[in-house]
């Protein structure tokens, strides 16, 4: 555990109770994209939704794909789920996001300040860089850490109909994801694809 | 020229710039509804960025890496809007990544120019290492790949690349040799 780091005054949550509760929200075929590991473990786990997207690589390719998905269907409210140590490998994508402004885009870091899933190691930033920080540095000035259960939901709903993209942060623990992603990579996206509108099944 | 302006379909109004490169690859990219552009940039391409900016059909815009702009474009993709990205050699480098892990496994046809630095009068050592690790990688995931040097193939070989990345579901690199646009040297 890393709670021994964590300055803010967030409470410690767990990645799946919060993405959970994420997709308990989304009424409007929201897209979702999962970032490697755990974070699309858990999102697999929630449950699946045609709309969902799930990395099996490109580490640290969320957002940018999310932003894509974005910029493509501006009508759709677009999610991208990813780790903080997926984050820090780009964080040149969140000044590319805050320079196009997709009002449609709403991105979740699960910041637990370790590489769960191959030991838990700590990330460089543990304890000494602050995301909410550098998405605010980076120009999102939407930007805010979630305090706890509730305060995630109130910042989701805020995030809905927002005008500008959204950044919420979520202090997680060091669990590791809940469920394990069917890796099928043409299913995946085929399926991503119909639960979009762009193409009808064969 | 003549035989490869036999496969255009009709030019628009602006058809005076239409017969450099960078005029050949903005209307190919028009026609072939390719609207979504991140590049990182590089010299040689400034003429073809400076005019996609211009053109208000396009959505241009400089991405931090090129597997950001490679993300970017697999998201449009796969939400229904076609694009492509721009770099150079020594972007291409740092993408065998999310060559292998994204764009080929999920089949997504990512279409990619690349302005090659490192021959043709490199002066940089770097640039011309490089730029050996190119065709390798593209090689070694047995990735469509096209080196255009003459300006009459231009079009013939963007049009159809494009096309058959899009019917195959599969990623193509046009590689932009010096011979094509000029290159860098030295004095610039």
């Amino acid at each position: 555990m890393n709670t021994d780091l964590d300055t803010r005054n967030t409470k410690v949550m767990n990645r799946f109770d919060i993405t959970s509760r994420l997709i308990a929200k989304l009424k409007h075929e929201e897209a979702v994209i999962g970032g490697i590991g755990n974070t699309n473990f858990d999102l697999w786990a929630a449950g699946h939704r045609p709309q969902n997207f799930y990395m099996l690589g490109s580490m640290g390719l969320a957002f940018p794909i999310a932003l894509g998905v974005a910029l493509a269907q501006p009508e759709r409210r677009v999610f991208a789920l990813e780790g903080d140590g997926s984050l820090l490998m780009q964080l040149g994508a969140l000044s590319t996001i805050a320079a196009l402004k997709p009002k449609n885009l709403i991105m979740i870091v699960m910041d637990n300040g370790i590489y769960q899933i191959t030991g838990a190691q700590p990330t460089p930033a543990a304890g000494v860089a602050d995301v909410v920080a550098i998405a605010a540095g980076s120009g999102l000035a939407n930007s805010a850490w979630a305090a706890d259960e509730e305060d995630f939901e109130r910042l989701v709903d805020e995030a809905m109909s927002a005008s500008e993209p959204s950044l919420i942060a979520v202090s997680i623990d060091d669990k590791p994801g809940v469920g394990t992603t069917r890796r099928d990579p043409v299913q995946i996206r085929e399926r991503f694809m119909h639960g979009l509108g762009v193409r009808e099944p064969l | 020229m003549a035989t490869a302006e036999q496969q255009t379909s009709p030019q628009p109004a602006q058809a005076s710039g239409d017969k450099t490169w960078h005029g050949i690859i903005l209307q190919t990219l028009k026609r072939n509804a390719i609207s979504l552009i991140p590049y990182v940039p590089d010299r040689v391409l400034t003429p073809l960025i400076k005019n996609l900016h211009a053109d208000p059909f396009f959505t241009t815009f400089a991405a931090a890496r090129e597997e950001e702009a490679v993300g970017i474009v697999s998201g449009a993709w796969m939400g229904g809007r076609r694009g492509a990205v721009l770099m150079q050699t020594s972007g291409f480098a740092t993408l065998a990544n999310v060559l292998a892990s994204l764009a080929v496994p999920y089949q997504i046809p990512l279409i990619m120019f690349v302005s090659e630095r490192g021959t043709l009068g490199e002066f940089n050592y770097g640039q011309s290492l490089v730029c050996r690790t190119m065709r390798p990688v593209l090689d070694s995931l047995a990735l469509e790949h096209h080196t255009i040097t003459r300006l009459d193939e231009l079009e013939f070989i963007a049009d159809r690349s494009i096309k058959q990345a899009v019917t195959t579901q599969a990623p193509v690199a046009l590689i932009l040799n010096p011979l094509l646009t000029g290159g860098k040297v030295f004095d610039k």
